[in-house]
């Protein structure tokens, strides 16, 4: 009798021997456990795992992990991704990029693979900085931030990572953020669960080069007065004592507050993960106050795998399979020379 | 009654406005030579725009082939008969005519609006200028729109169907059979029988048309060739032969095959090819751009496929980083350079030999990569299961060298039964108990264990950092870093390839080296000296660039002279004096056009001399 038990796998099991390097403080520190706890509890086998990354701090992160990776050249690791997941649609990829690398050099890349859908977790870390050359401006960075290489100020206006992704035609668009772990394994689990494209943005500290990437927002007691945890199906609340709502107002949103213990009012906006049109979600990624994380958008479109598949399908019930001698003689005019005597 | 004479070879060349539909009718013709037996060469020559204003120079359009009883190996230097079917093509091609050529013309494209627009001040077809070739001018567009007088048609239609009127003239001059082409007619337009009617009725007319007017002094007629080994035969341009030799090395190793490719001329059929052959287990991948492409075919071989790309030299530029990657992480990579004519955008529709130093050095650092470079069409075939075999052999990319005279050139190549083929055989990792070493590698092909995501136990991640060996670790150890560019060379240059074949002469006055798309008119060149001067002279054509076949530098000691030809200012020349330290003569083209015969005959007379 062969062992049939599955064995439970810990964190622990997808730590690598490999020393994590990240700078101490390094928000990437929190990023690596939560996934790594995550993990355990998706009950993928460990040789199905592949994580896939470019270049950067962030995009060291597949040495980290005890599964299969590939670390890549910059910017291309969404063509990576799109080929392993072709080539073996059984496996789990998870990508891993930063703002420089995804937005920046690999852009066009992230464009394509957000529209193609196929079965892939993309995991951005934004730290709206360029930490492994050493501290200039990303294309997240803040119009007039000072850095190594803008002394002046930046001119460059920044890019809205969920914006960008939605407007690509992402099935699956979320925000989270390093120093919430809980809800960062609640979002990398629902990616998990997603059949299509998942993009996760997470804003992430850089204390090296960009300390306080993301102050005012990510600190345990700021969070409930200035971040919306978005949940579907459920009213869009904040405030410690839920009782701040966001309601709609022509295109654009306002804040709506009532006495604590009172109903919410009927206008504040219920939460449509899955709504059809993606008008709303796409207007929901420019508000700054509250910051809303959660899943955006969570929608089910056909993958790209799984139609390239299914032509090939198609094509051996249509023609047959593998005839070598037929396809060589296809469409083509042949002509027999006799053997001489 | 008209006479018939008899010729062992003839060139015949179709030109006209890019919507005179040249191409096809000059197919037509190779198709029907080739069903009755006659070696054939075609060279397709078109504009690089889709449609140029109609009537103007660039907008011309022409297709060369070369048919014969006898062994051909190229499309032919100058035509015997040129078919023109309006101005500007009688004058873009008039230059390569030699005296006594036959000139078919289309005298009812001799408007003044037509001679304006391809600069004649007067109609060479009334003045003196055509003396010395024999004029043939007849009024095709009436003819034709007279042979489809009860077809309902509108006159522009049927103005359209006038190739097939020169094809009939053709097909009587040279005594082809009318029913491969009616016969595909009717698969062509099986929709739209009209379409049928009209150019069966075309090309009808044209060859009753020769026949009762006595147009030409007779037929021609060229018999059979009769080298050609027996077997079932079809014509294959270079990129249909690469398309089907990928697909076929992938079918032998058990292996789906992953095509990533971006758009880009020569190279977009093979993307077109591989489009349409699914049932085999091919994924083709129309990346968002070059580099997408590779990447996603590195990331493919990375999972267990087997990673292909293909483009031309600008794309190849644009790959190097990720086909550095590759070599890097040692895994099966096979990039096809379909070249065209540089630097930069070039002349894309042109062809030329000058990627070969990119392919061999144009990435940053020690990036060895083996090169290959098919030397006819049909060879594209068996070179293609060739990358395939030494990328997988080794894990390690490999370049195939095509070129747009070899793409878009058409020549017949024997079926071969499925017997034939190669087999070719993988071997993936699997977990053995002891710790996984990513990096120890074979010590006979120095190929590293191709351990494919999905298998337990061999968890272990690769990346564009230097690696230790053995281990797969990330370092930044000195000696290791030597050690590891010294494994990465010896892997390319220990590849088994086979030993270099001479052709002509083994020893003697002059060794003839040369590579890729040239072979067919060196070989005729060689073949035409050896016959009429009596000279000791010998072909060294290379399929094999990188690694060079193991005898290449005894075979370069057996001659007196060295003589390179090549469509670029002096590659194959540079690496061989590099290499081997010889004295070579170096004799490059760069027009974007192939080697005529004659002048490689007259250059190797000058080098003898
Ligand atoms: S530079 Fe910034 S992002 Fe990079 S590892 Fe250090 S702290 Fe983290």
């Amino acid at each position: 009798m062969t062992q049939a038990t599955v064995v439970k796998l810990k964190k622990k099991d997808f730590e690598s021997d490999q020393e994590v390097r990240w700078c101490p403080g390094c928000g990437d520190y929190a990023i690596l456990a939560a996934i790594q706890r995550t993990m355990p509890e998706l009950g993928i086998p460990r040789e199905k795992l592949v994580f896939v990354s470019g270049i950067g701090c962030s995009s060291r992160f597949p040495y980290y992990m005890n599964t299969y990776g590939f670390h890549t050249i910059h910017g291309r690791a969404p063509a990576f991704a799109t080929g392993i997941k072709c080539a073996n649609p059984e496996l789990s990829v998870w990508q891993i990029t930063g703002d420089g690398d995804g937005l920046s050099i690999g852009g066009n890349h992230l464009l394509h693979v957000l529209r193609r859908n196929p079965d892939i977790n993309i995991l951005l870390f934004n730290n709206r900085i360029y930490g492994l050359t050493k501290g200039q401006y990303s294309p997240t960075s803040e119009k007039g931030k000072i850095t190594k290489s803008t002394p002046y100020g930046s001119i460059d206006q920044p890019v809205n990572p969920l914006k960008f992704a939605i407007a690509s035609g992402a099935t699956f668009v979320a925000r989270t953020m390093d120093a919430d772990i809980k809800h960062m394994m609640q979002t990398f689990k629902a990616a998990a669960a997603h059949k299509g494209v998942a993009f996760i943005e997470i804003m992430q500290n850089c204390p090296i080069f960009n300390d306080g990437a993301w102050k005012g927002f990510t600190a345990k007691k700021e969070r409930p007065e200035r971040v919306l945890y978005l949940e579907h199906g459920k009213p869009m609340l904040w405030g410690k004592k839920k009782n701040r709502g966001l309601v709609l107002d022509g295109f654009d949103f306002r804040e709506r507050s009532w006495e604590e213990g009172d109903e919410v009012p009927s206008d504040v906006l219920v939460h449509d993960a899955q709504a059809e049109k993606s008008s709303l979600a796409y207007l929901m990624t420019e508000i700054e106050h509250p910051l809303p994380v959660g899943v955006f958008r969570a929608v089910q479109k056909p993958t790209y795998e799984q139609e390239m598949l299914a032509q090939i399908e198609t094509a051996k019930q249509k023609i047959g399979h593998s005839d070598l001698g037929r396809l060589y003689r296809e469409g083509a005019n042949t002509w027999t020379v006799a053997p001489k005597d | 009654m008209s006479s018939s004479l008899t010729a062992d070879r003839v060139v015949i060349r179709f030109a006209g406005d890019s919507g005179d539909g040249m191409q096809l009718t000059g197919s037509q013709f190779t198709n029907t030579s080739a069903i009755i037996g006659n070696d054939v060469s075609t060279f397709p020559d078109f504009p690089a725009e889709i449609r140029a204003p109609a009537g103007t120079l660039p907008g011309v359009s022409g297709f060369q082939i070369q048919f014969g009883s006898v062994d051909i190996h190229t499309p032919g230097d100058a035509p015997d008969v040129l078919v023109a079917m309006n101005p500007a093509a009688l004058k873009v091609n008039l230059g390569d005519l030699p005296r006594g050529a036959t000139i078919v013309v289309n005298e009812d494209a001799f408007t003044e609006t037509n001679l304006k627009k391809a600069g004649y001040e007067q109609n060479p077809l009334e003045d003196d200028s055509l003396q010395g070739f024999r004029l043939i001018k007849l009024p095709i567009t009436t003819l034709t729109r007279t042979a489809l007088e009860e077809v309902d048609l509108d006159t522009g239609s049927k103005d359209r169907c006038k190739n097939f009127f020169a094809l009939g003239l053709m097909y009587w001059l040279y005594e082809r059979p009318l029913e491969p082409t009616l016969a595909w007619l009717e698969q062509k337009f099986a929709k739209k029988p009209v379409l049928v009617e009209a150019n069966a009725r075309a090309l009808k007319a044209g060859h009753a048309y020769a026949e009762t007017v006595e147009l030409f002094q007779g037929h021609c007629r060229v018999a059979p060739a009769s080298h050609l080994p027996a077997g079932e035969y079809r014509q294959v341009t270079g990129n249909e032969a690469t398309a089907l030799g990928l697909t076929t090395a992938c079918k032998q190793l058990g292996l789906p095959l992953f095509y990533g490719s971006y758009p880009i001329t020569p190279a977009s059929d093979l993307l077109h090819f591989l489009s349409r052959y699914k049932n085999f287990d091919v994924k083709t991948f129309q990346a968002e751009d070059e580099i997408a492409a590779v990447c996603a075919a590195i990331g493919a071989s990375y999972a267990g496929n087997v990673g292909i790309t293909g483009t031309s030299g600008p794309g190849v530029a644009l790959k190097s980083e990720a086909i550095g990657l590759a070599v890097m992480v040692e895994l099966p990579l096979v990039v096809v350079n379909v070249q065209r004519a540089g630097p930069s955008t070039g002349m894309p529709t042109k062809t030329e030999q000058a990627d070969l130093l990119q392919a061999l050095w144009g990435r940053n650092g020690e990036s060895p990569v083996a090169v290959l470079a098919p030397a006819t069409p049909a060879d594209c075939f068996p070179m293609a299961i060739e990358a395939v075999r030494l990328a997988v052999e080794h894990m390690a990319p490999v370049m195939l060298l095509s070129d747009g005279y070899l793409a878009n050139g058409a020549e017949p190549w024997r079926i071969p039964a499925e017997s034939e083929l190669p087999e070719l055989t993988v071997r993936f990792a699997r977990a053995d108990g002891s710790p996984f070493e990513g990096y120890r590698h074979d010590p006979e092909t120095l190929a590293r264990p191709w351990a494919v995501p999905g298998t337990p136990g061999l968890e272990h991640r690769v990346g564009g950092l230097e690696k230790w060996d053995v281990t797969g670790n990330i370092s930044y150890d000195p000696q290791n870093h030597q050690r590891m560019c010294e494994l990465r060379a010896a892997k390319i240059a220990r590849m088994r390839v086979p030993d270099q074949e001479v052709e002509g002469d083994p020893e003697g006055e002059l060794l003839v080296v040369s590579w890729g798309g040239t072979y067919g008119a060196v070989l005729s060149a060689v073949e035409q000296l050896r016959r009429e001067d009596g000279r000791r002279v010998g072909l060294a054509h290379l399929r094999y660039l990188n690694p060079f076949p193991k005898n290449l530098g005894e075979v370069l000691g057996k001659f007196e002279r060295v003589l390179v030809p090549e469509l670029n200012l002096g590659q194959l020349d540079t690496l061989l004096r590099a290499r081997f330290l010889v004295e070579t003569i170096g004799y490059p083209k760069i027009q974007g056009r192939p080697f005529k015969v004659a002048e490689l005959v007259a250059k190797m007379r000058e080098v003898l001399a």
